[in-house]
């Protein structure tokens, strides 16, 4: 049986393994089989992680974060989390090959998942044109015309680094301002490529074997009109992934995990979260890597006094065979 | 093992007169996704090298096959049978799912 299971490895699960490993409580970390290092693997250059002056690659900064829990002993496996068993001292993680890891405690950062608009043909058309991630499909947009909905950072960015490729890119978002902070705002509205459409809901996306164009609606007057467009880029921002411990630990209004004050404790003892699936404001990495440590730590904490319960029980009991 | 790379030049030899299904993985070196993937196809590959063969194709490097099959996301993996698409799957996959996509060829 283990001390600490990782569930996750973006930012804060990397964070708690390298802070569980240097506590020598040889963390095991479920990376997953495709989605290991987390949202930074589909990001480009990541300008706001401290110690990085120059910026730095983001699936780069995972593959460092990697090395340095490993370096202290996290052993990590690529597989999927199919199965959580919380309650009890003992808790059980059920993996897609079908293995099964016990451990004391286990630290839930499996961060956050895209969210869709909800149309029909959106997922038919995945791939085809549709995405949600302009670092990914970009480069197959050049000198064509391309859509992204939304409007907050990721949006804004995702706009333009698109501009790289595409001729236009249109902007829709359903109000008549941006969420973005102020410096990707400016940085948008400069570009001559970016054309802003306000006020505006996506309704429909044509297309058979690939997207054609999208139908949209007007938030003011509901109006409809058309974009010729050949991609959209989904960025309406994303949900917690929390379906493997529905019905077990206490979810925020939010729909993030529940946590205790400025701690990682979740409804279970035994079980910490930390990341993008206890944050719906921040989500950033250098915050779920913060966040990673106070989980590391707390995990540290209820080891040390779970083990010195069970050593004071078992020398209570000693005796009386002693003397026996 | 890693799966032999095609290119535009060699792809009508290489996969379109293949001799049995054969798929090409379209992938960039700047895609994660397809970096997560790779020793995935690699395993697959491997263990049925009876039934399916796995090429990688650099989207960069050969865009003129990447635009002629209208790759717009990768990784995309194509099955390629007698010259024809056969089927696609688009997007990084843990293995099960991806043996699940590919039941028929690997049956």
């Amino acid at each position: 049986m283990r001390q600490v299971i990782i569930v996750g490895s973006g930012p804060a699960g990397y964070t708690a393994a390298i802070y569980a490993a240097r506590a020598n409580l040889q963390p095991l970390l479920i990376a997953s089989s495709v989605e290991f290092g987390g949202e930074l693997m589909k990001t480009t250059e990541v300008e706001n992680f401290p110690g990085f002056p120059e910026g730095i690659m983001g699936p780069d900064l995972m593959m460092k974060m990697q090395e340095q829990a490993e370096r202290f002993g996290t052993e990590i496996v690529y597989d999927d989390v199919t199965k959580l068993e919380l309650d009890g001292d003992v808790k059980r993680v059920t993996l897609g090959s079908g293995e099964v890891h016990e451990a004391l405690t286990v630290i839930y950062a499996t961060g956050s998942a895209y969210r869709k608009l909800g149309l029909e043909d959106e997922t038919r058309l995945s791939g085809y044109g549709v995405s949600w991630c302009a670092t990914c499909d970009g480069a197959f947009f050049k000198q064509k015309k391309v859509a992204v909905v939304g409007g907050g950072d990721s949006a804004v960015e995702e706009a333009t680094f698109l501009t790289r490729f595409a001729d236009k890119v249109y902007l829709v978002h359903r109000r008549d301002s941006l969420r973005a902070s102020a410096a990707m705002q400016d940085r948008a509205k400069a570009d001559p490529k970016i054309e802003f459409v306000w006020n505006s809901e996506v309704a429909h996306i044509y297309g058979d074997e690939k997207v054609t164009g999208i139908g949209l609606v007007s938030t003011v007057d509901g109006s409809e009109t058309t974009l010729d467009v050949s991609g959209m880029f989904v960025a309406i921002g994303s949900d917690p992934r929390t379906h493997l411990v529905h019905g077990q630990l206490d979810l925020t209004p939010e729909g993030t995990i529940a946590v205790q004050g400025r701690s990682s404790q979740t409804s279970l003892p035994g079980v910490f979260a930390a990341g993008d699936v206890i944050d719906p404001t921040y989500k950033q990495a250098a915050t779920a890597a913060g966040s990673g440590v106070v989980a590391a730590l707390d995990a540290e904490h209820y080891l040390a006094a779970y083990a010195q319960a069970h050593t004071t029980s078992a020398s209570v009991a000693e005796p009386a065979t002693a003397s026996a | 093992m890693s799966a032999k790379s095609v290119t535009d030049a060699d792809f009508q030899t290489e996969v379109l007169e293949h001799d049995k299904p054969i798929m090409v993985d379209f992938w960039a070196e700047w895609c994660g996704p397809c970096r997560a993937v790779s020793p995935i196809l690699d395993a697959i590959a491997a263990e049925n090298s009876d039934k399916l063969s796995i090429v990688k194709l650099n989207v960069d490097d050969n865009p003129a096959t990447a635009e002629k099959y209208g790759i717009t996301s990768i990784p995309a993996m194509f099955v390629f049978e007698k010259g024809q698409v056969v089927k696609r799957v688009i997007g990084a996959k843990p293995k099960p799912a991806l043996e699940a996509d590919l039941a028929e060829f690997l049956a």
